[in-house]
């Protein structure tokens, strides 16, 4: 059995499964109930600043079966005295020694009310602070979270008058609201802090209720930008965190992240693993399904590093990431064809209205004495299960006019029914950056570039 | 005394879906490209196109899609075997569950039935006039067609009420009344003049009608139950007429408790079913060949099962026994499997000797339909008793078109092939009347 625990910057869990800071962690009894169910360690939602709620806070984004692709919300941090949360966070600590006990905190841009807030979280016992700079509704309006998060000075001063008083490892969490996630990031390194998380929620506004032309949720007839978390947001964050792991800087400082967003089942937290993660938090999927989905989260997770021949969590932090380049560095001579298992396919034509209509038309119908048929062609007067199933017709790719764009592969609803199949292409592998220094003439002239596409036998269908 | 039947015992069926269902269930279909659904549908209902209507709120666009190909959408809906069309063919069928295509299509004309909205006008005349025979789905379906087009139509109907067997003769456990005459309102609402109580052959004939329109119509279905030609047949009760009387005056059915049903096709499993429903005790269906032979589908079999009829194969009934002008029993002969006949099934014959008696207090027919009279009386060429017509539903006599139940001389008759039929007639009626002016 594979060991899930962490330590992250000093601060230890049994499993790398923290709750994020958010509504599951704003009560010591959910949290308490939280690691009965078996949570390595909770961010207690964000203290700070006195706040006052709306109702109608959250919206969703529902996408076919799906109730809750995502999330999106307008709440503050919490509107809980911040007497009451801080005894509670002691005596969760207290209660649960093995466990991760992180407090999140956001107060007004003063050194003081940092210094202030810090001590009080240190005297709790807890095992480590977050930075909250990402919350990207009200309290940004004043002047807090993303409003911090976006400007990688103010990131930074803020960072620092944290380090001043801190005596527990302190974590930056970052905003995804901004052109460069490495700018704050590189802030909170030079400003000391010992580890990053990411990333706080996404700008959205999740639509607008076309009966009564209101912002949905409407709060009173009003609605706003809101924070947009959970499956939907998962790329995203894993882009962000791959450009982290990339940079020379954050990577250099050996920072450890704490990563989220969207996280719901064990296959995406291996994925933030895989991408440099070592620690993970939840929100939207405990949100939707209660604290109960952590077993699987571990459960799957052991499996799979078992099966992989993972022993410890270190070993697959980061592993994937050596594979993620820029586009210039893609071997333009690497050639793949779609080819359809006919055994599992269904023959739902989805694969083939997908390229005729927007890749390469290179789908092709065929009749059961193997002649090209096009669609609809049967007589008006022909019926039943029997005709239909038997005349429908096999979908085969013309493998020689495929460009392997993988479109089909994406839409066939079936299981491995299309493979993409990697074939030689009969060019030596050359990238773009290596082509265009020896041949700058291909980048910036067509007839430069159709002449080495010839010479290359490189066809464009 | 009988068991009382319960008060739900004929209402349909199947509940309609909630919007929930009907959202949830719309969303599982993956969307076929050129779908083999809509292949199977004899009327090639878009399905995929008004499933997604659905499950993205534009209801009235999906009912649109359904009666754009089916103008008895909603009759269809509850009618179809869908097990051997539509959703036979959904490609989800074999390893998940298919797509409930059918009660789909019931929730989209449902909701289009409460908000009372038409969703077609009739075209600019044309000035021409078409006569239609028999208000059945073939019959609405060619005249909803043809006015549609801007044709002026009279649709001719025998009985007091349209709607054919949607009306008569599908048990309400499918089918609730209403619905076919919704329908009927609707054909009427786009311009479709009805003369209700007129039996065409008589007053008028078939020729009155040549003289005073530009094309006909026939869609006369089929006529009344087989004879069995067996001492003591007055006692047996007509199955079509068993299911008319439990669809317009229920209280009026008086029910066995002891039925005997002969025959094992559609019309007997309903007749059957009605007997369980409304309070017989013990129902047996009697059969002169096997299960295999059933002309029911086997979701029919299935179902009536499972409502507690039990069936007896390869006897054929003899002789009716009565007494003081009740039935006592049916006298039977044990059969054996011959060699196949012309339908291709195996033929069977009697043992010799091997008689029962089989007790009963009621005993209902539903061996298969007549033609009607009037096919006999019109002179038309005929194709085992249907009458015959090409590939442009035109019958021996020019101008003369004919659909539905009469000119089915093979395959199983369906309300949804009647309604393709009239379609399909209405658009060479339209075709031969724009061109030959
Ligand atoms: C008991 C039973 C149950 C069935 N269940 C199903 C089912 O569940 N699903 C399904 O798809 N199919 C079912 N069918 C078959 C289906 O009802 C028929 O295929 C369909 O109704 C045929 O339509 P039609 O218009 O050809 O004929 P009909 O529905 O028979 O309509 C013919 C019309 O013509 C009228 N008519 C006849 N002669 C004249 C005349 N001389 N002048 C004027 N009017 C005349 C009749 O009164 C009638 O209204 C069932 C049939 C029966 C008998
Ligand atoms: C309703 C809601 C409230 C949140 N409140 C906070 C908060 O107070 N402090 C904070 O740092 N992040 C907050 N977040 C962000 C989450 O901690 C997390 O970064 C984000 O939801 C992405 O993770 P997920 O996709 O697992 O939900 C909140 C998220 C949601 C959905
Ligand atoms: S990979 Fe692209 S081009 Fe090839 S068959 Fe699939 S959709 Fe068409
Ligand atoms: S999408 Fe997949 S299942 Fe559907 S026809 Fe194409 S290969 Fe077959
Ligand atoms: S076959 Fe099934 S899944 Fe495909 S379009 Fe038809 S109903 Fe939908």
């Amino acid at each position: 059995m594979a060991d899930l625990s962490v330590n992250f910057s000093g601060i230890r869990s049994p499993n790398p499964f923290w709750l994020a800071s958010a509504p599951p962690t704003n009560s010591g009894a959910q949290i308490h109930r939280a690691f009965e169910n078996g949570w390595g360690g909770a961010v207690w939602k964000t203290i700070g600043a006195p706040v006052l709620n709306v109702s109608n806070r959250y919206g969703a984004w529902r996408y076919g079966n799906e109730k809750m692709l995502a999330i999106n919300n307008v709440e503050l941090i919490s509107d809980r005295p911040i007497e009451v949360n801080l005894r509670e966070i002691s005596d969760v600590k207290r209660a649960w020694p093995d466990r991760a006990v992180v407090v999140s905190a956001m107060v007004e841009s003063k050194p003081v009310a940092w210094h202030d807030v810090i001590r009080r979280i240190q005297d709790t016992g807890a095992d480590g602070i977050e930075l909250n700079y990402g919350c990207p509704h009200g309290m940004s309006e004043r002047g807090m979270g993303s409003a911090v998060g976006q400007v990688p000075e103010y990131c930074e001063q803020i960072t620092r008058w944290v380090m001043d008083v801190a005596k527990i490892p302190v974590i930056v969490k970052l905003t995804p609201n901004i052109s460069d996630i490495v700018m704050p990031a590189r802030a909170a390194v030079a400003a000391g802090a010992n580890a990053l998380s990411l990333i706080n929620t996404v700008n959205s506004i999740i639509g607008v209720d076309l009966e009564t032309l209101e912002i949905t949720p409407s709060i009173g007839g009003r609605g706003g930008h809101g924070g947009y978390a959970g499956p939907a947001v998962k790329p995203i964050a894993l882009n962000m965190l791959a450009a982290l792991g990339r940079d020379s800087i954050v990577r250099g400082s050996g920072l450890p992240i704490s990563g989220m967003g969207g996280i719901s089942t064990w296959r995406d937290a291996a994925e933030f693993l895989l991408l440099g993660a070592s620690s993970l938090q939840v929100c939207t999927a405990v949100m939707h399904y209660g604290f109960r989905v952590v077993e699987d989260l571990c459960d799957g997770l052991s499996n799979w590093m078992d099966e992989k021949g993972f022993a410890t969590i270190p070993q697959v932090v980061g592993r994937s990431l050596h594979h993620v380049t820029d586009f210039k560095d893609f071997d333009l001579s690497f050639k793949a064809i779609a080819r359809i298992d006919q055994d599992k396919c269904i023959r739902c034509e989805l694969c083939y209205v997908a390229c005729n209509d927007s890749a390469h038309q290179c789908i092709d119908l065929f009749d059961k004495h193997g002649i090209a048929s096009p669609p609809t062609a049967y007589d008006q007067s022909s019926n039943g299960k029997l005709e239909a199933i038997s005349t429908r017709p096999t979908v085969v790719v013309r493998e020689e006019d495929c460009v392997g764009c993988r479109l089909c592969f994406n839409v066939c609803p079936v299981e491995n029914c299309i493979h993409m199949l990697q074939v030689p292409s009969g060019r030596p592998s050359v990238t773009w950056e290596e082509l265009t220094q020896k041949q700058p003439e291909v980048a910036e002239d067509w007839k430069q570039m159709e002449r080495y596409r010839k010479k290359m036998g490189i066809q464009i269908h | 005394m009988i068991n009382k039947p319960s008060p739900h015992a004929l209402q349909e069926l199947l509940p309609p879906l909630t919007v929930n269902e009907a959202i949830t269930e719309s969303a599982r279909c993956i969307m076929c490209f050129d779908a083999p659904c809509t292949h199977a549908c004899p009327t090639h209902i878009d399905i995929p196109k008004f499933i997604k209507k659905i499950s993205t709120g534009n209801l009235l666009g999906s009912a649109r899609t359904i009666l754009e190909s089916n103008l008895l959408g909603a009759t269809c809906a509850r009618v179809c075997p869908v097990q051997e069309l539509c959703e036979g063919a959904c490609v989800l069928g074999s390893e998940h569950k298919p797509i409930a295509i059918g009660r789909l299509q019931r929730h989209a004309m449902d909701n289009l039935k409460g908000n009372k909205i038409d969703i077609f006008h009739p075209a600019n005349s044309t000035g021409k006039k078409v006569a239609v025979v028999g208000a059945g789905p073939a019959g609405l379906s060619c005249a909803g067609e043809l006015a549609k087009l801007g044709h002026s139509v009279t649709l001719y109907e025998k009985r007091e009420l349209g709607g054919g067997l949607s009306t008569y003769g599908i048990i309400v456990l499918r089918e609730p009344i209403e619905v076919a005459l919704t329908e009927v309102a609707m054909i009427q609402r786009l311009g479709v003049r009805i003369e209700i109580g007129k039996e065409i052959g008589i007053d008028p004939t078939v020729a009155d009608l040549q003289e005073n329109f530009h094309a006909v119509f026939i869609a006369i279905g089929l006529g009344h139950t087989r004879a069995l030609e067996i001492p003591g047949e007055e006692y047996v009760l007509d199955g079509l007429e068993y299911i008319e009387r439990s669809k317009l005056e229920p209280s009026q059915l008086r029910v066995g408790r002891n039925v005997i049903v002969i025959g094992a096709g559609n019309t007997a499993i309903d007749c059957a079913t009605l007997a369980r429903r409304l309070g017989a005790e013990r129902v047996t269906m009697i059969y002169r060949r096997t299960e295999k032979e059933m002309t029911a589908y086997p979701h029919e079999y299935d179902f009536v099962k499972r409502e507690g009829v039990t069936f007896r194969f390869l006897v054929q009934p003899t002789k009716v026994h009565h007494e003081n002008g009740g039935v006592k029993a049916l006298e039977c002969v044990r059969m054996t499997l011959g060699d196949p006949d012309c339908s291709g099934r195996p033929f069977p014959k009697p043992v010799p000797g091997a008689t029962m008696l089989l007790r009963a207090d009621q005993i209902v027919k539903a061996i298969g339909q007549n033609k009607t009279s009037l096919i006999s009386t019109l002179n038309l060429k005929t194709e085992g008793g249907f009458i015959h017509i090409n590939s442009d539903f035109e019958t021996s006599s020019p101008g003369i078109f004919a659909g539905g139940d009469c000119i089915r001389a093979r395959g199983s008759a369906s309300t949804v092939m009647a309604v393709q039929d009239g379609k399909l007639a209405a658009r060479s009626i339209h075709q031969r009347l724009v061109n030959h002016g």
